[in-house]
């Protein structure tokens, strides 16, 4: 892994050193080159770049940490039971505030999923499966991620109507996406991890996205509890 | 910041007095018809009643859907604009993020997740490349002031010597996250000067010039990734505020650099804008809302108040609720009217209920963005789950004057006031830009526009929604993201970048009808697989709209007149020339008094039938005739069609549009 990273160093400062690199304050001082734009007038050539976009994808693809193959892979299965869990929605929940919660979640988080198995079968690791209901198979289909529900808390979503299964879909929805959140926080916490801008960007949505969910959620589920006299 | 070209004192002067004299003839011009001084004016007063809404007749089927792939190769539609060049990237950013941009003078800063690139956009039709400044970094958010150039730094990758091998250590003390400052005192050679490290690095940041503080300016940074730990940047806290006070979480932070030693930029405060932070559940509910809330309320619904807003309890609620009563009174059966009055009388107490709580207490930790208004001294904050309106007065310690939040929008991402700082739009950024949040089965109220007024200067109030009508294919992410203002006089119209949804321009006047009357879009960079691209920001900079593209580098865009949009608008459009831009640091727009800017103020009495064509006919020859003039001749006309103007206004159909008229033609009488 090092010498993969190494090797991947050296290749993106040769493309560097082609223009103006800036040091620290406290370094030597900044020389920045003139870049090797064409003449006035005459046009850039858009095939070689092209080219050039296509190799700077090939090789950002390469770069990478087995702590973000973990991550992506760990999320599918998180991910895909929340969808699992949403898509139960439409039929049993008692109100529209969550089944469009519900639809929200589910359209989020299977973009995001298409997001990572592309990501990981782009680096030829394998990806999770998931179906359109969210059951997950192959590659990770029985991994347990923190924050998802047990077989049998499933069964009680799954089992529940009306208010009853609004209440039971957030108070597990909750620690669901706190799960998800605490996920990104071990991923950070992992030394060379999140590196490449795809894997940091995903996982700093991941945690701004589900922390906001999970405040509405929480005043949802303050409101659903106050709607009944004590 | 500053328009160039503003009145001059003497045409101030002399346009009030022209004023006050037309004020006095107005007592004695009862007549909707004018005469004097050789100007004789038909009767302004409109045949309708009301100002026609702005129509125009979009394309259909809407050329955007079915575009062609490519990266460089992409097939295009445009509407209502004209793309005047198309730029690549330079070598070094080619298959990099391009990201915001800023201005100054004739230079363009694009921001690069590798960099800086800065162009010198003299010439819009082939931008030239200044320098190519290597120095990764996401998500490399620029600002510039003076002689300065703010760059953010977020990612875990970036390093404080611009080395682009990464940072292998978790915890390591070549790692920056936070705010780069550069002295682009000579633009050839941008001069690495100072950092300032924040506990969450910064996603985005505000320059804030305070009208007050000459010798400083403030940077609002807004960091939305996790808390770095102590061990690495000390004194950050990623816990609770509750578990420690000293949390990064739930502030912002305040910078202040003192121009003249930016050297020593520092943090100055961490206001901790979201404290007590209970906003109503949702935005303020829509007129058409409360129409439907008080229908309710007339045939009988409990209404309750939540957080102000009236709110109809939902049936699912009621039933088991006066059941609850029957039993309380030891009854059986169906309720009877005595539990509904029950009922009633615990609203309140519901009410207050629903609104509490421990979660409900916790609001966002950190803003997305930030845009500073200095000259109203508003700002609106996008903050994750909110919207905030701010007080800027005291740069350093910025006050909540409101909060919204909405059930339709996912994160809040920036925000846009009006020319007058009476209305607010928020874009919500709904799957972090990287997703296809455009598709057809996408809502049309989840990842747009929300449109707010400003009511009495410190409360929103939610009118509508926008987003871009086109579906985009899977392959294209697409959301609401970065816009400027388009200084058309007398109207609101903004240009606004959806990825690679393209660029959508839209009229706003009437905050509850967003009207589209501009577009631009590209296909898909690759048809088999979503690769990330498209407009970034797009920002109206001193004539052109200036887009940058994240896969493709540069567009400049100009604008072409429709039946929504006149050549005298544009014309005066382009004559507010500024030497600087920040869009998250809006500037106010002042325009210079031309006969474009007259003959703009005509076009929109005419296009909204608030005066007779008659009229919109005389003003118009007579404008023309005043042109053709020169010296004393020019101005007496001017300054006699001005005082017409203004003693006719009562009587047209948009009285204030007729003022905003009169004090052009003053202004310009006064030229």
């Amino acid at each position: 892994m090092h010498l993969l990273r190494t090797l991947l160093i050296l290749g993106l400062v040769t493309s560097a050193a082609c223009a103006g690199t800036g040091p620290s304050p406290s370094g030597a001082p900044a020389e920045p080159v003139e870049t090797t734009s064409p003449a006035d007038g005459q046009e850039p050539d858009l095939g070689r770049l092209e080219a050039l976009y296509q190799a700077r994808a090939d090789s950002a693809r390469a770069q990478y940490h087995p702590a973000d193959v973990d991550f992506m892979t760990g999320m599918i299965a998180h991910h895909a039971q929340a969808i699992l869990m949403s898509l139960w929605a439409p039929d049993r929940a008692g109100s529209d505030a969550i089944r469009t919660l519900a639809a929200r979640i589910t359209n989020a988080q299977k973009d995001e999923i298409a997001l990572m198995q592309r990501w990981l079968r782009q680096r030829d690791q394998p990806a999770p499966e998931v179906s359109p209901e969210g059951r997950v198979s192959g590659h990770g289909a029985h991994m347990h991620m923190t924050g998802m529900l047990t077989d049998e808390q499933l069964a009680r979503l799954e089992a529940s109507t009306g208010v009853t299964f609004d209440s039971l879909y957030l108070a597990s929805m909750i620690p669901h996406h706190e799960g998800a959140v605490t996920m990104v926080h071990d991923l950070f916490a992992t030394d060379g991890a999140a590196q490449g801008d795809l894997v940091f960007k995903l996982a700093s949505d991941i945690q701004v996205d589900q922390s906001s969910e999970i405040a509405r959620m929480g005043r949802m589920l303050d409101a659903m509890r106050a709607g009944s006299p004590r | 910041m500053r328009p160039t070209s503003r009145p001059s004192p003497s045409a101030r002067r002399l346009g009030t007095g022209a004023l006050a004299l037309a004020g006095a003839l107005a007592v004695a011009g009862c007549a909707a018809s004018s005469s004097m001084g050789g100007v004789d004016l038909p009767s302004v007063a409109p045949s309708t009643d009301g100002p026609a809404p702005l129509r125009i007749d979009a394309p259909s089927p809407d050329p955007r859907e079915g575009l062609g792939a490519g990266l460089f190769d992409a097939e295009e539609a445009a509407w209502n604009v004209r793309v005047v060049s198309r730029t690549p990237p330079e070598e070094p950013f080619v298959g990099q993020t391009n990201s915001d941009l800023a201005f100054k003078d004739h230079y363009v800063f694009q921001g690069n997740y590798d960099g800086v690139q800065i162009w010198d956009i003299t010439d819009p039709t082939t931008p030239r490349s200044v320098v190519t400044y290597v120095c990764p970094a996401s998500q490399s958010d620029v600002s510039v002031y003076g002689d300065l150039l703010f760059v953010s730094g977020e990612g875990l990758s970036g390093r404080l010597d611009c080395g682009a091998e990464g940072v292998d250590q978790q915890i390591s003390d070549e790692r920056l996250r936070g705010i780069r400052i550069f002295d682009i005192s000579d633009i050839d050679s941008p001069e690495y000067v100072a950092n300032v490290q924040t506990c969450r690095g910064s996603h985005t940041h505000t320059v804030l010039k305070d009208p007050n503080d000459d010798e400083n300016v403030y940077i609002y940074v807004s960091g939305s990734a996790p808390v770095r730990p102590s061990e690495e940047l000390p004194g950050c806290v990623g816990a609770l505020p509750s578990d420690d006070p000293n949390s990064a979480l739930f502030r912002i932070e305040v910078i202040r650099v003192p121009l003249a030693n930016p050297e020593a930029a520092e943090i100055v405060s961490s206001p901790r804008i979201f404290d007590d932070l209970v906003a109503p559940p949702e935005h303020g509910p829509a007129p058409a809302d409360l129409e439907a809330v008080e229908r309710a309320r007339e045939e009988g619904a409990f209404v309750l108040e939540i957080g102000g807003d009236p709110t109809v309890l939902p049936d699912r609620y009621v039933e088991p609720l006066l059941q609850q009563f029957v039993e309380r009174r030891g009854g059986t059966g169906a309720p009877t009217a005595q539990d509904s009055a029950a009922l009633r009388s615990y609203l309140p107490q519901l009410a207050e209920q629903m609104g509490g709580g421990p979660t409900a207490d916790m609001g966002p930790t950190q803003c997305h963005d930030i845009t500073v208004y200095p000259d109203v001294g508003l700002a609106g904050g996008a903050c994750e789950g909110y919207g905030l309106l701010l007080d800027i007065s005291d740069p350093v310690n910025p006050r909540r004057l409101d909060a919204v939040s909405d059930s339709n929008f996912s994160y809040w991402h920036s925000a846009t006031f009006d020319n007058a700082g009476t209305k607010v739009l928020f874009s919500d950024e709904w799957g972090g830009g990287g997703g296809p949040k455009c598709r057809e089965s996408d809502p049309m109220e989840w990842g747009a526009d929300a449109i707010f007024t400003i009511e009495d200067g410190d409360r929103m109030e939610f009118q509508s929604y926008f987003k871009i009508p086109a579906a985009q294919t899977p392959q294209e992410n697409c959301v609401a993201h970065n816009g400027s203002l388009i200084p058309i006089p007398g109207r609101d119209i903004m240009v606004q970048s959806w990825y690679q949804g393209g660029l959508s321009i839209f009229d706003w006047t009437d905050p509850a009808n967003p009207v589209e009357i501009a577009f631009h879009d590209r296909g898909p960079v690759n048809a088999e697989q979503m690769e990330s691209g498209g407009a970034w920001s797009a920002y109206w900079y001193d004539g052109y709209i200036y887009s940058s593209e994240i896969a493709r580098g540069l567009d400049v865009i100009e604008l072409l007149p429709s039946e929504a949009l006149s050549e005298n608008e544009i014309e005066a459009a382009r004559s507010v020339q500024l030497d600087l831009l920040n869009s998250q640091g809006q500037p106010r727009f002042e325009w210079p008094h031309t006969f474009a800017l007259a003959r703009a103020y005509v076009d929109q009495l005419e296009r909204s039938r608030t005066a007779s064509q008659a009229w919109v006919d005389g003003v118009r020859s007579t404008l023309d005739e005043a042109e053709a003039m020169s010296g004393g001749a020019r101005r007496d006309l001017v300054q006699t069609l001005a005082m017409q103007v203004e003693v006719q206004a009562d009587a047209a159909g948009d009285p204030a549009k007729m003022r905003l008229l009169a004090d052009a033609l003053a202004g310009l009488a006064a030229m």
